[in-house]
């Protein structure tokens, strides 16, 4: 067991002119573990992904994966940390213009070298395994319905083993019932696999069932971390209202008429 | 003051946009020189520019050809000077029109559908994928793009001479009566190679601007749908303009003693 954790941030800030997205946040995640970080829309859960990518750059803070510091990384190092990413998109982001099985692949062939007959065969397993049949492969994204795209966006985000898979609304979109597919699948794959699991959403069906941990982010800090299933007794009166739901409670809504 | 206000903001406006052009720029020059490359992205869009637009080049070219002889018979038939038609019109397609012409139509054609494809891969997050499955979007995007651009719109532009000057000798020997072999002799007595040369330097700069033009506002198109079209129509309008400012410096260059 190592001793640092698979990903440390430290009082991460980050705005955008004059509006503060990140405000100090601090979380650290052990290897192996699932957290889910909650809030509502445009409160930087978001932002708070693209920076451990290294997609966007905070001004101040650190953020170390697998005890490397990504802020001020250089490209080239980058590239390689990326090998231990795989990540599920809100959109799944699936490449039109490529082939199903292309889309799953597309990291072993242009990321690892690995030539397309074997990329193909680990493509078709993966897909397997996110329950689609090896005929979806031949297909183009634009011919699946959004519940299909997920998986291939899914299988693709495990198809080169990451030891990290980020997960971002991985729900939004779907019925209750392909969601809780979804959600089954996420918590069969970063099990088989082992990977650490970071996921935003603010479905809390989903959230609940693929945390270990859950950490609700408002205005641009971690108001409260804590196990899943402490949730409810959070104590927290933020936590209480988004939970549940409530238009009523300290969380307000900014609402121009 | 408000006016002073605006002023300000709009130079310091144009000046970071200038700034991030030139940095976007540097980056993709620099790419294309740097391994890895990827040759089937490259062939795409050279079959994509170069054979998908010689129809529309073929068009504009030929009747510019068939005008030019038209226009030209007409006026120097004042001054008796009829004899002059073949020789403007083979100076003129091969100096001129077809290098700027062909330029403006890629532009249309090329240049839209870059900074739409592109624009769409970066609202849907598709570009944010490339990154998290270790593919660098310069090197896998705007690398080969910039490359088929300058090697193929030279390519469009030399079909578009022998098109163009074909077009005049239809004009000139089916509708003005000009003999056939002393047509062939005028255009080709006062050619000269770098009559052509120059042509085609034009369009190779031509094609690099197209491309680094639409790879550039699709790159940076923003707020879905909307976003994406005016990247598109920017793309065009720019790249028309620069076009056309760089057309009159090469001409300056070239011929401008």
């Amino acid at each position: 067991m190592s001793a640092h954790p698979m990903i440390d941030i430290k009082n991460v800030h980050k705005s955008f002119g004059p509006k503060v997205v990140l405000d100090g946040v601090d979380l650290s995640i052990a290897r192996g573990e699932s957290v889910v970080v909650i809030g509502g829309s445009g409160t930087g859960k978001s932002v708070l992904l693209k920076s451990i990518l290294g997609i966007l750059r905070p001004e101040k803070g650190s953020i170390k994966v697998d005890g490397e510091e990504v802020i001020g990384m250089r490209a080239k190092d980058r590239d390689r940390m990326m090998l231990k990413f795989g990540m599920l998109f809100q959109g799944a982001a699936l490449f039109d213009s490529l082939k199903v099985w292309e889309n799953v692949a597309f990291g072993l062939i242009q990321g690892r070298g690995m030539d397309r007959v074997g990329a193909r065969a680990v493509a078709i397993e993966k897909l397997a395994q996110v329950g689609l049949a090896e005929s979806t492969g031949e297909l183009f994204p634009a011919e699946l319905s959004g519940g299909m795209q997920k998986r291939v966006a899914l299988a693709r985000a495990i198809a080169a083993s990451p030891d990290i898979i980020f997960f971002d609304e991985p729900t939004t979109g779907l019925d209750p019932i392909m969601a809780d597919v979804i959600n089954d699948l996420i918590v069969k794959c970063t099990k088989e696999l082992g990977a650490t699991a970071l996921s935003i959403t603010h479905d809390m069906a989903s959230a609940r069932k693929i945390a270990d941990r859950i950490a609700m982010l408002y205005k641009g800090r971690l108001i409260w971390v804590g196990p899943a299933k402490d949730i409810d007794h959070s104590g927290n009166e933020f936590v209480d209202q988004f939970i549940h739901g409530r238009a009523e409670g300290p969380i307000k809504m900014e609402l121009r008429a | 003051m408000d006016f002073v206000a605006t002023i300000g903001r709009t130079f310091l406006g144009f000046l970071a946009h200038v700034g991030r052009l030139s940095a976007f720029t540097g980056t993709a020059v620099s790419h294309v020189v740097r391994p890895p490359f990827y040759p089937r992205l490259l062939l795409r869009s050279m079959v994509e520019i170069g054979y998908y637009s010689l129809p529309v080049v073929g068009l504009t070219a030929v009747f510019t050809g068939m005008v030019l002889a038209l226009q030209s018979y007409s006026g120097f038939s004042r001054f008796a000077a009829e004899g002059a038609v073949a020789t403007v019109v083979v100076l003129s397609v091969t100096r001129e029109l077809a290098p700027v012409l062909a330029g403006l139509m890629v532009a249309g054609r090329i240049g839209a559908s870059m900074a739409a494809e592109i624009g769409t891969m970066r609202v849907t997050e598709q570009i944010d994928a490339l990154t998290t499955l270790s593919t660098n979007p310069f090197k896998y995007l705007v690398a080969p793009r910039l490359l088929a651009g300058l090697l193929m719109v030279p390519f469009l532009v030399l079909v578009a001479d022998i098109i163009g000057v074909f077009g005049g000798y239809i004009v000139g020997i089916y509708k003005l009566g000009f003999n056939p072999a002393t047509y062939l002799a005028r255009t080709w007595e006062f050619l000269e190679p770098l009559d052509v040369i120059s042509g085609l330097t034009k369009a190779a700069v031509f094609g690099f601007l197209i491309s680094l033009m639409g790879c550039y506002h699709g790159y940076y198109s923003k707020g879905g749908a909307q976003g994406v079209g005016a990247a598109t129509t920017n793309s065009v309008v720019s790249a028309a303009i620069m076009i056309l400012i760089c057309n009159y410096i090469i001409t300056a260059l070239y011929f401008g003693k």
